[in-house]
Parts: structure tokens; sequence; C-alpha cells
């Protein structure tokens, strides 16, 4: 597997990753202020977000009718549409893409579900990796109380409550969240994440993350003056792909 | 006791399973006593007519059916119906959405059915499903994988059918050949005749090279109904005495 620079694609994808209540969908948006005040063209893509897929995906997680491997293939699917639909030709065409949650999301969840790990890898083979993946990584004390006192209740899913772990959904979270972090961390060196400790507050993560894309990204380049980054270059087996236009302001 | 003869009900003997891959986790493969029977072929192929015919066969002789086919599962069914309409989903997506739709109805329809020791007669199971995804492109490996929850079946047969000879079946049954049934999403011609036989002509390839892995039984459909009916009796009845 391959990063989108070293697929020589003109932008950037990064993303974030991080147990529920981590902290991690507020600091990917505050890089996204951060960014689009830089000038930089920047697109925000969330997990679960795709229109066609939402109604199936909804429609199964209330009333309770996926199994890990069907949990599992729709939210492929909907991966799967958001990334050739959007990620990839944004990727073409220069931009810096922000991605809450991408496929370790996945790689970690639908083990925990049972799914076998070299099937859900499989799945996902078609994408390339990010660029930078930030691992948000909080106490598991610190996620719980983060998501109990922003929701009243805890999502039959989210909970883990399919596994069967315990009757009690805030036992049973505790248990599937502690999991999830144990499957992140087993990926940690594989795929690189760069761990940022969740448990500060929130203006000295922000600190860091923005510090560490300034240094491994030539924000410049991305900035909605300066011209396009050149093509990649042609391989045999792709049809030959064009950036003369500037994007449409 | 009963006497043998003309109510005499053959008990099917349990065959040797297996999952094509990894499987569904926590299934026992010796709990699924029942047969697991896919109809595979284009629309035009006789399919749904074989599979009639096969369905008042069995339940004459005493067995239990269930059927099943694509696109049919309560969680995604109506959604894919209307992706496809837009023709708005790129290939990985679509093939994707296929697999929760079979795997949903597979696990929620196929596997209990054949743990109460039904027949499931299946209209099309994984491997139309992976003969359309090579026509377009996909990674052949790619899908085995994705197809690896799925079960051996006891029994496959494909209704291979000359691509002409499906032009003018499909003609003459609604005088207008289908859209994805032609290939149209393809590009492959601007012409709906020209595009249909084009595609047909290379879902038969995929599907040739799909019998190497999977080796399903070819059944000439070019016959007339009765001689294909007869064929299909024949082979049911070998897999129904465990042979």
């Amino acid at each position: 597997m391959k990063t989108f620079a070293e697929l020589n694609f003109p932008g950037r994808l990064i993303a974030v990753e991080g147990l529920d209540g981590s902290g991690k969908s507020t600091q990917i948006y505050l890089l996204k202020r951060w960014l689009e005040a830089e000038g930089v063209r920047v697109y925000f893509s969330e997990w679960n977000s795709s229109e066609l897929v939402k109604s199936a995906t909804s429609k199964g997680k209330k009333r309770e009718l996926l199994t890990p491997n069907t949990f599992s293939l729709i939210h492929a699917t909907d991966f799967a549409d958001r990334y050739e639909r959007h990620l990839l030709p944004l990727l073409r065409a220069g931009y810096v893409v922000l991605c809450d949650r991408y496929i370790f999301t996945a790689f970690a969840r639908d083990v925990v579900r049972g799914c076998p790990p070299t099937w859900v890898r499989g799945l996902y083979s078609f994408a390339a990796l990010p660029d930078l993946t930030f691992f948000f990584k909080a106490d598991l004390e610190v996620s719980l109380n983060r998501i109990l006192d922003g929701r009243p209740k805890l999502k039959f899913f989210e909970a883990g409550m399919d596994l069967r772990l315990s009757s009690d959904p805030y036992e049973s979270f505790r248990i599937f969240q502690g999991r999830i972090l144990e499957q992140y961390l087993a990926m940690s060196t594989e795929f690189d994440y760069i761990v940022i400790d969740a448990n500060q507050r929130v203006e000295a993560q922000q600190g860091i993350a923005r510090q560490l894309i300034s240094q491994r990204i030539d924000l410049a380049r991305f900035k909605r003056q300066s011209p396009l980054p050149l093509p990649p270059p042609v391989r045999r087996e792709r049809k030959p792909v064009e950036f003369d236009d500037e994007p449409v302001e | 006791m009963k006497a043998k003869g003309q109510n005499h009900i053959v008990i099917p003997p349990p065959g040797r399973r297996r999952f094509y891959g990894d499987g569904i986790a926590g299934v026992q493969l010796d709990e699924l006593v029942g047969k697991l029977i896919v109809v595979e072929g284009a629309d035009g192929s006789g399919r749904s007519t074989q599979i009639a015919r096969l369905v008042d066969w069995l339940e004459t002789g005493g067995h239990a059916t269930v059927q099943v086919g694509l696109k049919r599962s309560t969680l995604v069914s109506e959604e894919l119906e209307r992706a496809q309409e837009g023709n708005i989903l790129s290939r990985t997506t679509l093939s994707l959405f296929y697999a929760t739709d079979f795997t949903d109805q597979f696990e929620n329809i196929i596997l209990p059915a054949l743990k109460a020791g039904f027949i499931v007669l299946a209209d099309r199971y994984i491997y139309t499903l992976m003969a359309r995804d090579m026509v377009r492109g996909m990674d052949e490996a790619w899908l085995r994988n994705l197809y690896g929850i799925a079960l051996e079946p006891d029994a496959v047969f494909y209704l291979a059918v000359e691509a002409e000879e499906l032009v003018q079946r499909n003609l003459s049954k609604s005088a207008t050949l289908d859209y994805w049934e032609s290939g149209m999403d393809l590009g492959l011609s601007r012409d709906m005749f020209d595009s249909f036989v084009q595609y047909q002509t290379a879902m038969q390839a995929a599907f040739r090279q799909l019998q190497k892995t999977y080796l399903f039984t070819i059944v000439d459909g070019n016959r007339p109904v009765d001689a294909v009916t007869g064929e299909l009796r024949k082979k049911m009845a070998a897999v129904l005495a465990g042979k």
C-alpha cells in the first residue's frame, strides 16, 4: 500500500483516527479552519457520510439488522462512494483532503466485531494510504466521559451492544472501546501514526498538529493563488490525465 | 412403516461443506443439512422458468424450498434500486453495495434455511456479481477475497445461451433490452443491440474464467425448455441422492 504522495497525486490526504470522544473531530475541524484561513484548497470528509448509502445504513442501525459482516460491508460501500466520487478527483486536482476517520477505523472496529483481518483489509485494498495519520490517544475514561457528557444515551452499535459484551450499555461501551483501542495501537507502527496525547488541552493538541503538518507538507503548493502542481507522470496502464485548467473559484 | 413407491421421499444426506474463504464466524458447517442449489445465467437464459419448475418438482417430492435472488435484501434492496436508476455509483461502490445485499440475505435467509434442512434455490449467486465486476475491470483477486464469506453450493447450474439467442428471447418477452443487461454503462456501443451482444459475450467469457476456480456445471440453455428441465431434474436427483 502506498500513500497519495508516493502515487504521485498532486493532492495530500490527512486522516485523524481515535476513539469516540477522543476529541479528534474537534481537532480536524480546527485544522480545516486553519488551512482555509491560509488559503489552502481543502476538503473535509467524514466517515459514514455518503448520501447514497445513508438511508440503508440508518435503517440497518435503527432496526438493528446489521451483522458484523453487513456492518463492515455497508461501511466499505459508504467509503468507496466517497473515495471514488469525491476524494480521488479532489486529490487529482491538488486539494488537501481532511478525513475524520479513514480505513483504520474499519480495520479496528470490524476486527473487534469478529471479521477476519485479512478479509477486511482486502475490502479496502483499493484505497491509498493517507500522507499523514494523526491518532488522538485519550484515556478510556476521558473518552467515555466526553461521550456521556455530550449525549444522553449511547447508540446500540456505538456501544458495541451487538457483540453482547454486557447488557449494560455503559459497560459494553467501555469493553468495546477498550478492544478497539488495542486494535488501533497494534496497527500504530505498521501505518505510521502520529500519536497525539488527547488528554492535553485542545489548544496544545492543535498546536502540535499544525506544526507537524507545516513540517511535512509544503502548504504553499496547495494555496489557491499558486499555479496547480504538475500532473502525475502518465503510467502506461492508465489513460493520461491533464491538469491544464485553474480550478473554478 | 411406509411402503416404498410413490410416497417414498428421499432424505438427502448431508454433504461436505466449506466456505470459499474465511466464511462467517460462528457458523457450524455440519449443521447446514439442507442443500444450496444455484442457477446462474443471463436474463432470458430461462433461469426463472427453470427454478419455478424445480420448485414444483422438489415440493411434490416432499422437499421444503426457499428461493433467494439478487437485490432482494431487507437491508439495501430499495437503496440499490434507487442508486441504479440514477446510474451514479462508481464501480467499487456498486460492487460493495451488491455484496452487502448478498451478505444480508446469505446470513439471514440462506444459512438459517440450510440449518433448517430446506433446499435453497438461488436465482444467481456470487458468480454473476463477480462476472459483472470482472467485465468492468475489477480485480479478480479482490473479488475472491470479498466473496470468501460465501458457502460453496451443492450444485451450480450455469444456463449458457448464445448472445444472439438471448437478444431474441428478451425482445420477444418485453420488446426491449435492459440497460444493465446490455452493459450500456460500459459505453461499448451507442447501439443497444450491439452493446447487448458484446456485453453478453464478455460475460460468458468471464463465467468461463470463473468456472476454472468455482467448477460449476454448464448447461446448454439453447435447447427447448423441457430438454433443459429434464437435464436439471436428473442432476438434482443426483444431488439429493448425495452423489
